[in-house]
């Protein structure tokens, strides 16, 4: 028997209350309770970069966050990034460019980890850029085009 | 997985009180105890949130050493400045561990205690027997597919693989486990299958870890850590070392030596038969390769994994002939 808990979460500036099993992820809380289904599932395991999202600025893979840890911490998206219907985040707008995808499920963790990689001062060349956003996997072997999408957003923010 | 309670802990001797119940378990990072709950391995009945205690996670360096609180994000110690200048093995240890957002997650006293990778642990579904996860059901690797096995301090009960990078570097360098009011040194902490494999560390139950101290050392500022991997980054090592270098006066002589090594034995693996035989001589290569191979003295391959007993004294022979200036 499991005893559901109540929580609140702070995604993407919005204050969200949700009643949910303390088993449920982060992860599944976007993306079954609260409809955000830009952060992906890839591996469930932490091996894969797709679910990743920033808690407190901070890039984490939500997965294996428990709902419960994160409450009281602001959480930012993918939805998050940009205004609906207004600019691309500049990291959204150098991955299209480059064409830095193909399937496209990876892209959403891709591009969190790339905000975040940029901003840790971690995109200084293509090497480090390699280094520091080696755990977001593709499968499609979009690597070539995510490196060059980053080292330009990183070249503009700078 | 198996249905739990979820408790947050505004202080250690909250966490303490509330780990007291029985099923409680402590969690920090969440990186190894989720991904075991979700695997089925591990089973709690109630979680003891113990990630938003404050004043644990404080990093703090001077002459003597450096003192990690047990809550300090693998990456907080990875990029801080005094311990990548007088501890950079350590340091290098954790920026080569996991992925930038597991180093995000991740505290120091939860990475010391993350558990073996070994696939038969992991699977209990598919793999029943198990020692260290079920005593006296037998062990589903020996026999196996035992590539990422253990060629030191094995016994008929386990051969998992000791997964970590960092407590291979604080094994090299004697720092100290803080559980509270006592402490006790790294080397001591971890502990070897023999016939109880279930039993992986010195640590009582309701304790917790607090710190971690590490003495300062001419050794362990000029240090390295080198892994290699199946793959370059995101991945385990297939053998590590973490090794730190002392030489005289003269630039040539070697007048300390720390050497350990990581993803080929059960516990970090302090490696003193190298150290002995080289402290005191002088640094050439010849001498260097040869008493590396004095690491892995006693080494049991099985039928997977004899390359590491090739691959882990040339890794010692590099890190040393490099931090020498000699490769
Ligand atoms: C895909 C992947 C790749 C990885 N690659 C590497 C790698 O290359 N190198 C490497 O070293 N590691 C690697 N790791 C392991 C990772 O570093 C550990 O999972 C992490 O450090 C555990 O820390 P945590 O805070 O998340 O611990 P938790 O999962 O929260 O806790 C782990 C265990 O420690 C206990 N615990 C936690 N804190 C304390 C405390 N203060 N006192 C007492 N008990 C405590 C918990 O009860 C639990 O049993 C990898 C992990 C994943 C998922
Ligand atoms: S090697 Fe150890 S952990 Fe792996 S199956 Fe055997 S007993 Fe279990
Ligand atoms: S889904 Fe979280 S890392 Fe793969
Ligand atoms: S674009 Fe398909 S997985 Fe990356």
């Amino acid at each position: 028997m499991t005893t559901e808990i109540t929580i609140e979460l702070d995604i993407n500036g919005r204050s969200e209350t949700l009643t949910l099993d303390p088993r449920v992820t982060l992860l599944d809380a976007l993306r079954e309770h609260l409809g955000l289904t830009g952060t992906k599932k890839g591996c469930d395991q932490g091996q894969c970069g797709a679910c990743t999202v920033h808690v407190d600025g901070a890039r984490v893979l939500s997965c294996l966050t428990l709902a419960a840890q994160a409450a009281g911490r602001p959480v930012t998206t993918i939805e998050g990034l940009s205004a609906p219907g207004g600019e691309l985040h500049p990291v959204q707008a150098a991955f299209l460019e480059h064409d830095a995808f193909q399937c496209g499920y990876c892209t959403p963790g891709q591009i969190m980890s790339a905000v975040a990689c940029i901003r840790e001062g971690h995109a200084g060349s293509d090497e480090e850029i390699r280094e520091y956003m080696a755990g977001n996997l593709c499968r499609c072997g979009a690597y070539p085009h995510i490196v060059a999408a980053v080292r330009q957003a990183a070249e503009m923010a700078s | 997985m198996k249905a739990f309670t979820y408790q947050r802990a505004g202080s250690a001797e909250d966490a303490a009180r509330l780990a007291a119940h029985p099923g409680a378990m402590l969690l920090a990072g969440g990186t190894t105890l989720l991904d075991l709950a979700k695997c089925g391995v591990a089973e709690p009945d109630m979680l003891v949130d113990i990630g938003h205690i404050s004043g644990l996670d404080a990093i703090a360096v001077d002459a003597g050493g450096a003192t990690i609180g047990a809550l300090a994000k693998m990456s907080a110690v990875a990029d801080h400045a005094g311990m990548r200048a007088a501890f950079p093995a350590v340091a290098e240890s954790l920026s080569q561990a996991a992925s930038a957002q597991l180093r995000n997650m991740a505290t120091i006293g939860g990475n010391l205690l993350q558990r073996t990778r070994c696939p038969y642990f992991r699977d209990p579904a598919a793999f029943p027997a198990c020692n260290k996860r079920d005593p006296g059901s037998g062990c589903a690797a020996i026999g196996g597919v035992t590539r990422n096995h253990a060629v030191l301090g094995t016994s008929e009960a386990c051969i998992a693989t000791y997964p970590g990078d960092l407590a291979v570097a604080l094994v090299a360098f004697d720092a100290a486990v803080r559980l509270g009011g006592r402490t006790i040194a790294v080397e001591e902490f971890f502990l070897v299958p023999g016939d109880t494999p279930a039993r992986e560390h010195a640590i009582g139950p309701g304790e917790m870890i607090t710190a971690v101290a590490i003495p300062a050392s001419p050794a362990a500022r000029r240090s390295t850590f080198l892994k290699v991997r199946d793959r370059q980054s995101y991945e385990f090592a297939a053998a590590s070392a973490a090794v730190g270098l002392e030489l005289g006066p003269d630039g040539r002589t070697i007048r300390d030596l720390r050497v350990a090594l990581g993803g080929v034995a059960t516990v970090p693996w302090r490696c003193r038969a190298v150290e002995d035989a080289l402290k005191g001589t002088l640094l050439e290569p010849e001498s260097v390769r040869a008493a590396s191979r004095l690491a892995v003295e006693g080494a049991v391959a099985q039928a997977d994994n004899a390359h590491k007993i090739d691959l882990a004294p040339r890794l010692v022979a590099r890190a040393i002939l490099s931090l020498g200036g000699l490769a």
